[in-house]
């Protein structure tokens, strides 16, 4: 007979305020083979747990049951508890009378039966309880870091500088992001080049990273520790190890499309390297729009390269590495404007993203940092911002804020009074929302020393009149219509999560929130995991947020990939299913329906009469299997069983929850 | 092709000549429309209050109709019918509680079953302007025409769902088959004032007066319109800003969109 002790938590009046503690005292008394009860206000406590151990030897427990939260919070602290009184931690049973019972009931009458009911569950598994053991498992100590924006940058040296080897890997011929776009950064003004272009160059140098641009990842395998990654090195068409980058291609090439880098504002060539600090500082040929490749004819840049790097044979590569860990840092993409037509985007020239906009500020962009119409070239005196275009707006766009554009606003009217003087900058807004270390001083200096004007309503239309453009909105603050004739408008488009996250959430077996978001493990206390163990959450691929905080965010991921690495080994998961090769008949169902392609054919002998007779059986590779259950389901002679939760112990809590 | 046809009230009188256009044209285009027997006015607004399900019985006993009659689709020309119609058997179909309340007061079940159709749509969708320019014998050639949306054609954008909200194009390449010079200008969705044209004249007016100095503006030598009260709002505080401007060359005729296809098809 097992010596079963019961403890069950108050959990202050979390579970006190709906279940009659003493009632559930009393009735698991008498349950078969408890010998001990008691109760504790804060059972994950020190006391509380110190109440569990002294119980442990006081009465000599096999097995504990603890009445508390889901064990999603606590089992892992439990399990510490018992193993540390000398049990085998797999001995521990938690019966979920939180989030199961307490929190979703009201009657305390109905929520203490229920809590019996689910106590008396627990102490029927409990009793059937074996001793589990992890099996330890090796680590692959390299990590990869998907996006070489500022979050991939900063995951990646901060990896490489705890000693461990990185891969980073970029879509785009160079690494950089949306960061390498911006002009100034708020709230300090310094410049955004000035401040990445080194990091940029650290990761190119740094003897512990590679750097692989032009690439994608195809396919993940694996777990925690050692995944299998494929990645598509995608045909660049230009050998990087012979280009020498001196730019003679770029020059001569015939073939020209919007540049993505420069937001459409200018064009580029086929043969392109993204903007003039890219690293690697050497070209890639965007097959879809170079004239060999379109049309069959051309070969210019072969001709004209020096270093004989042009390789119009060259083919996307698989390469397959080993990982321990991943951090996924993807960035975002800006909210197309199609359904925001009454702004005028894309019928007048005048009217631009708040991202075009910034390129026009931007030294190196097309206007060489002067801001200038793409309509006539003319300075505009009067230029409108419109705030959460796409953000807040349940009807059209996003329901969230996108968190930076008021900020990034601010700024952009702060640099048009510097640039252009005499000017004037309104700005219509729903919110200022500056929540931030000297982000309040920076909105405020926009409007009492830079003269701009803010205006609190949502525009209605942007009429194109003339070379102006007139803004119709409402103030709402005085309740009056408001019409400006403007030079220019810059909307501040919200953000999305990229259009292909979904696809990479799929591949890397994480979730997504509804607006393709990648899901943090938890929102308060976990923001860089993901539930899959060993990938991690770096930057706007999880939620909108400014520099500061993609930087804050990936620097901890970081450190959760170099703790991971610093370990001698992982224990591996112990409630993995069994076979049991007698009752195995061999039709691998099984097999079928496991995601994790841990279970595989294997032949046994055996004697039939005197002979000896090959049989095939269903064999679980313990190291792949994550204890799901779905083959123990699959099974028709009942031959598999998951550790830990047997169908014998199913069938006595459905027993003991039943009678 | 067969329809049943929905007039509304002001297709009976001012407005009779955007009926007589359309019938003619239809039955040049080999269209049948036929009127339904008995109706009454659609309620002119599409009700708002959640409450009050009175509002809906006209149009729902006009579809009925339509059902009875062996027809699917019901067409209709007045913007403002088009609007009540159309949103009116949207929220049937698709608000089960509605439809079971308004269910209750009629004789039979409406379940939605037949389709609100403008006769513009009809001339797109089932006749095609290709083939309309094909029938055209008068070419409305070198003529500068204004599309003028105003709003009950297109919005709500959900409910409507005739063509983009804010860069409509259904006249413009209905003008086009014609042969005419389809005017691009910025207020060609904005309101004319509706019924404020009763209640507070000033605002109509100004919003007429937008409209008219941005057509102009941009060339426009008349209107092309298919809503009765955007006609009567444009032309009545037109002439009041022609008389107060002296601008005699700001007069811009404004003509139901039928009446030009009547032109163009010589009839």
């Amino acid at each position: 007979m097992k010596r079963i002790g019961v403890f069950i938590c108050w959990c202050g009046s979390n579970i006190a305020a709906t279940v009659d503690i003493d009632r559930v005292i009393a009735a698991a008394q008498k349950m078969s083979g408890v010998v001990y009860a008691d109760q504790n206000k804060y059972t994950c406590s020190e006391i509380g747990q110190a109440m569990i151990k002294d119980a442990i030897k006081e009465y000599r427990l096999d097995r504990v049951v603890i009445g508390s939260c889901s064990p999603r919070m606590h089992e892992n602290t439990f399990r510490k508890t018992v193993e540390s009184a000398g049990l085998n931690p797999y001995y521990l049973e938690i019966a979920n009378i939180r989030e199961q019972c307490s929190w979703v009931h009201k009657d305390k009458e109905a929520g203490t039966a229920k809590a019996i009911s689910l106590i008396r569950t627990a102490v029927a598994k409990a009793a059937m309880n074996e001793a589990l053991f992890a099996a330890e498992m090796p680590i692959t100590r390299r990590a990869l870091v998907i996006g070489g924006g500022i979050a991939g940058i900063q995951a990646a040296l901060d990896i490489a500088d705890t000693g461990f080897e990185v891969d980073l890997v970029e879509r785009e011929p160079s690494i950089g992001g949306r960061m390498a776009q911006l002009d100034k950064t708020f709230p300090t003004l310094d410049c955004s080049a000035c401040i990445l272009t080194p990091k940029m160059v650290d990761v190119a140098q740094h003897e512990k990273i590679k750097l692989i641009t032009y690439a994608e990842v195809d396919k993940v395998e694996g777990y925690l520790g050692n995944f299998t990654v494929t990645i598509r090195s995608k045909a660049r068409s230009v050998d990087l190890q012979k280009c020498i980058g001196c730019g003679e291609c770029i020059a001569k090439c015939p073939s020209k499309v919007a540049s993505e880098f420069e937001e459409g504002l200018v064009q580029r060539r086929a043969i392109y390297t993204p903007f003039p600090q890219a690293v690697p500082n050497k070209p890639a040929i965007d097959r879809a729009h170079c004239r060999f490749f379109t049309a069959g004819k051309c070969k210019v840049c072969q001709k004209v390269c020096p270093a004989d790097a042009i390789d119009y044979e060259m083919a996307d590569r698989l390469l397959t590495n080993q990982y321990g860990a991943i951090v996924v840092a993807t960035g975002f993409d800006t909210h197309k404007l199609n359904n925001y037509g009454e702004y005028a985007y894309g019928k007048h020239p005048d009217v631009l993203t708040s991202l075009e906009f910034e390129r026009l500020l931007n030294a190196s962009g097309p206007t060489g940092g002067k801001i200038l119409r793409p309509s006539d070239g003319k300075e505009p005196k009067t230029v409108a911002f419109i705030q959460c275009v796409g953000s807040r707006d349940k009807a059209k766009g996003n329901p969230y804020c996108a968190k930076i554009c008021c900020m990034y606003t601010a700024k952009h009217a702060i640099l048009l009074s510097e640039k252009v003087p005499g000017s004037k900058a309104f700005v219509f807004y729903i919110d200022v929302r500056t929540a931030g270390k000297d982000y309040e001083e920076f909105y405020t200096r926009a409007y009492e020393e830079c003269g701009a004007s803010y205006i609190k309503g949502n525009v209605s239309k942007v009429f194109p009149d003339g070379d102006k453009l007139l803004v119709r909105s409402v103030d709402v603050l005085s309740g009056a219509l408001v019409e400006l004739s403007v030079d220019m408008v810059v909307l501040a488009a919200s953000v999305d999560a990229r259009a292909d996250a979904k696809e990479l959430a799929q591949k890397l077996a994480v979730t997504v929130n509804a607006h393709k978001f990648f899901t943090e493990a938890h929102p308060k206390l976990r923001p860089v995991d993901t539930q899959t163990a060993g990938i991690f959450l770096a930057g706007m691929c999880q939620g909108p947020k400014d520099i500061p905080e993609t930087v804050a965010q990936a620097s901890a991921a970081a450190v959760k990939v170099a703790a991971i690495f610093s370990k001698q080994s992982l224990l591996g998961n112990p409630t993995v299913a069994e076979v049991e090769p007698k009752l195995c008949s061999g039709d691998l169902s099984c097999m079928a329906v496991c995601p994790y392609g841990a279970i595989s054919e294997q032949v046994v002998e055996e004697r039939r009469g005197r002979e000896m007779v090959p049989r095939k059986i269903a064999q679980v590779n313990a190291a792949l299997c994550q204890g799901c259950g779905a083959c123990t389901v699959a099974c028709r002679p009942g031959a598999i069983n998951l550790k830990g939760f047997t169908n014998q112990q199913i069938l006595a809590e459905v027993d003991a929850i039943c009678l | 092709m067969r329809y049943s046809y929905y007039p509304g009230c002001t297709l009976k009188t001012r407005a009779k000549a955007y009926e007589d256009t359309a019938l003619s044209t239809a039955k040049a285009l080999g269209l049948s429309l036929t009127e339904i027997k008995e109706w009454q006015c659609c309620g002119a607004l599409y009700p708002l209050n959640t409450d009050e399900i009175f509002s809906f019985f006209s149009p729902v006993r006009a579809l009925l109709q339509t059902r009875a009659a062996g027809e699917d689709k019901l067409v209709t020309l007045c913007a403002g019918c088009y609007n009540v119609f159309k949103r009116t058997n949207k929220a049937v179909r698709e608000d089960g509680e509605l439809r079971r309340k308004i269910n209750a007061y009629l004789e039979e079940d409406y379940m939605g079953e037949v389709d609100v159709v403008h006769y513009l749509e009809v001339l797109k969708n089932d006749v095609g302007f290709g083939s309309i320019a094909e029938k055209v014998k008068k070419r409305l050639t070198g003529r500068k025409l204004a599309p003028y949306y105003g709003c009950l054609l297109l919005k709500p954008r959900a409910e409507m769902d005739l063509d983009d909200v804010e860069n409509p194009t259904i006249f413009e390449n209905f003008l086009n088959a014609l042969g005419a010079t389809a005017v691009s200008y910025p207020y060609k969705t904005e309101c004319c004032g509706s019924y404020l044209s009763m209640a507070n004249e000033e605002i109509a007016s100004a919003a007429v007066g937008r409209i008219l100095n941005s057509a102009y503006k941009n060339g426009a030598e008349a209107f092309v319109v298919a809503c009765p009260l955007c006609k009567y709002n444009l032309e009545e505080y037109q002439s009041e800003l022609l008389a107060a401007s002296k601008d005699p060359q700001l007069k811009l005729p404004v003509f139901y969109f039928t009446e030009l296809l009547a032109e163009a098809l010589a009839l």
